[in-house]
């Protein structure tokens, strides 16, 4: 009931104070309020910082490659935004990255199938996979995490038997304009990644899908009973998720000019991928999340990676900082989501 | 059992039984309510307002009665088909989505779209117009719903689930745990939903006093059984703790034998 008094009290109260400082707390809720804020705000700072450091940071070649670093980690956090909103998670993303250009591989070389047709059937069979997790998670009811981490390595074990364990070239058919335009050109990757974060921002934020997802993984019970099927939203998200991974693994060996079952993939792109989600102030509890915030979460460790390489610290420090960073900006996120609960009525 | 009307009742339950096992949850329910009426359900904890609610609601079978809406005899399948048939469950905190503004869930699943977009203005503008008819007072419906108190929860349920056609509500506990400007306003909003006369209304509760206030009729479910049926002006606060409380006595007497 004191409760109740002093939630109802508050508007008399701020129509007393100033305007001055009705204004400060207008745009400091703002600011809270967006949760891309705080990571754009940290994105700009290493770059000063970096800037600061060595000038090769703004270089051009310098930021292409950060672009290059950035583009993956985006992409496949875009698909890890959205499970995580609707209260799932996937570790396969990564591994199905690996797999996915060598199913590109084995359509043309072996089959004979064109670039054109094998790249959706490529980016297909990663979804099915996605369809896969989705369908033991919401009908066998196994946690996701389970599931994920099962089909992991099942299709790591599948890559690695398929391909012998051993990098292939990429097909030359794949060679050429396909090449430039899917991975190798200095801004194809993040022009991708940009296009693919602004489709999923709109669609997390402005469309029906969006609104299931929040729904289905902040109230479960209360989306159930409105009648969205929570299954169908789930499962998609599942296959969305795959997809990107499996988009991701063909840009990567086109970039590479190689399709190499032991990089570009596995758990570091997951790993990465989620960092970003949680970085980017997606909450791991579900039923919050930003896509926008994610890419820059993205943005931030390529930063961090690219900085510090430049600068000259050691991989294995680079870890170090990169763990102590996601942890940091967890538990900012923890006490930032606890203030925006309590602040406000 | 009560006094038929010219009327149709919006709902009538005969001989509803309900067995759980060796357990008989109901024996004989015999209820109904009219349109527009609010019919109060009180009794103790365990006696099978619940069960009873669920059945009405479709999440249960009964073992035995029929059921019927406006006069025709139906077969609930569903909580979806009991939906459909106008009969909807206002759960005080299952309800809506915290993490969605106000005017999202007021229109959840039942989304007004432009492809592809959201057509959040149309939405926006709906939802305040309709909580507003309804005497619901939000400063601002674009508002994330896990900021509002559960008084303000309850009557956004509530406004929903009239705003999507509701003909019978049912109320699980609508007040309980929340203070008293709250189940004011709750209060007040299901005492303009009797005015209005176009949604019948069933609230189990616990405070006497409040269910005498708002609602037109009250029944007593004792041991899977409706014992008492009056009209809330027939009736007084005494008379019901009278009951409760020889319920309560009878059963430490029949004990201690």
């Amino acid at each position: 009931m004191a409760d109740t008094a002093s939630r109802t009290e508050k508007p008399a109260e701020e129509a007393t104070s100033g305007k001055v400082s009705a204004l400060g707390r207008t745009l400091l809720d703002g600011f809270l309020r967006r949760r891309e804020a705080s990571v754009l705000l940290v994105a700009i700072g290493l770059m000063l910082y970096f800037r600061a450091s060595t000038d090769a940071f703004l270089s051009r070649d310098n930021i292409v490659n950060i672009a290059q670093a950035t583009a993956p980690t985006a992409i496949v956090a875009v698909g890890i935004v959205l499970l995580l909103v609707s209260g799932e998670i996937d570790l396969s993303v990564g591994i199905v990255a690996a797999f996915a250009p060598f199913l590109l591989h084995f359509a043309i070389d072996f089959y004979s199938v064109p670039v054109l047709l094998a790249f959706p059937l490529a980016i297909a069979l990663a979804a099915c996979i996605g369809l896969i997790n989705g369908l033991i998670v919401t009908k066998l009811h196994v946690p996701s995490f389970v599931v994920t981490l099962g089909t992991f390595f099942a299709i790591q074990g599948l890559l690695l038997i398929t391909s012998h364990a051993y990098p292939v070239p990429i097909p030359e058919e794949m060679k050429g304009r396909f090449q430039t335009w899917i991975g190798a050109g200095p801004w194809a990757s993040i022009t991708w990644a940009l296009i693919i974060v602004a489709i999923f921002h709109v669609v997390l934020t402005r469309m029906r899908w969006g609104l299931h997802t929040i729904s289905v993984g902040g109230n479960p019970v209360g989306a159930t009973e409105a009648g969205i099927r929570a299954s169908r939203i789930k499962i998609g998200n599942f296959m969305i998720t795959s997809a990107l991974g499996g988009l991701v693994g063909i840009m990567e060996a086109a970039r590479i000019n190689t399709i190499d079952p032991n990089i570009g993939g596995g758990t570091t792109l997951t790993f990465y991928a989620i960092s970003a989600a949680v970085i980017g102030g997606t909450a791991l509890a579900g039923g919050s999340g930003t896509i926008i915030g994610a890419f820059l979460g993205a943005l931030v460790l390529a930063e961090l990676q690219n900085g510090f390489n430049l600068i000259g610290y050691s991989a294995n420090t680079i870890y170090l900082i990169l763990g102590l960073a996601i942890l940091v900006s967890m538990i900012a996120n923890q006490y930032l989501s606890r203030l925006r609960r309590a602040g406000r009525t | 059992m009560t006094t038929p009307g010219l009327t149709t009742p919006a709902l009538r339950v005969a001989g509803i039984a309900k067995r759980f096992g060796a357990l008989t949850a109901l024996r004989e329910i015999n209820l109904e309510v009219g349109k527009g009426e609010v019919l109060g359900l009180i009794g103790d904890n365990g006696a099978g307002k619940s069960t009873l609610i669920k059945i009405i609601c479709g999440y249960h079978r009964p073992d035995a009665g029929q059921i019927f809406v406006n006069g025709d005899e139906v077969v609930l399948r569903s909580v979806d088909h009991a939906r459909s048939l106008g009969i909807d469950t206002v759960y005080q905190d299952l309800a809506l989505v915290n993490e969605l503004s106000v005017y999202h869930n007021m229109f959840l699943n039942r989304e007004l779209v432009r492809w592809p977009l959201l057509s959040n203005r149309t939405m926006r503008r709906r939802a305040e117009e309709h909580l507003k008819d309804m005497g619901v007072d939000l400063p601002d419906v674009t508002v994330e719903v896990a900021k509002l108190s559960g008084g303000q929860r309850q009557a956004i349920a509530v406004a929903r689930s009239v705003y999507s056609d509701a003909k019978v509500l049912l109320l699980d506990e609508p007040l309980a745990a929340m203070g008293a400007k709250e189940g004011t306003m709750i209060l007040d909003l299901i005492r303009d939903l009797k005015e209005r006369g176009e949604v019948s209304v069933i609230i189990i509760a616990h405070n006497y006093a409040q269910v005498l206030d708002v609602c037109d009729r009250v029944n007593l479910l004792q041991h899977g059984e409706i014992t008492f049926d009056k009209r809330s002006r027939d009736t007084s606060l005494e008379e019901l703790t009278e009951l409760v409380v020889a319920e309560y006595r009878g059963g430490r007497r029949r004990r201690h034998k």
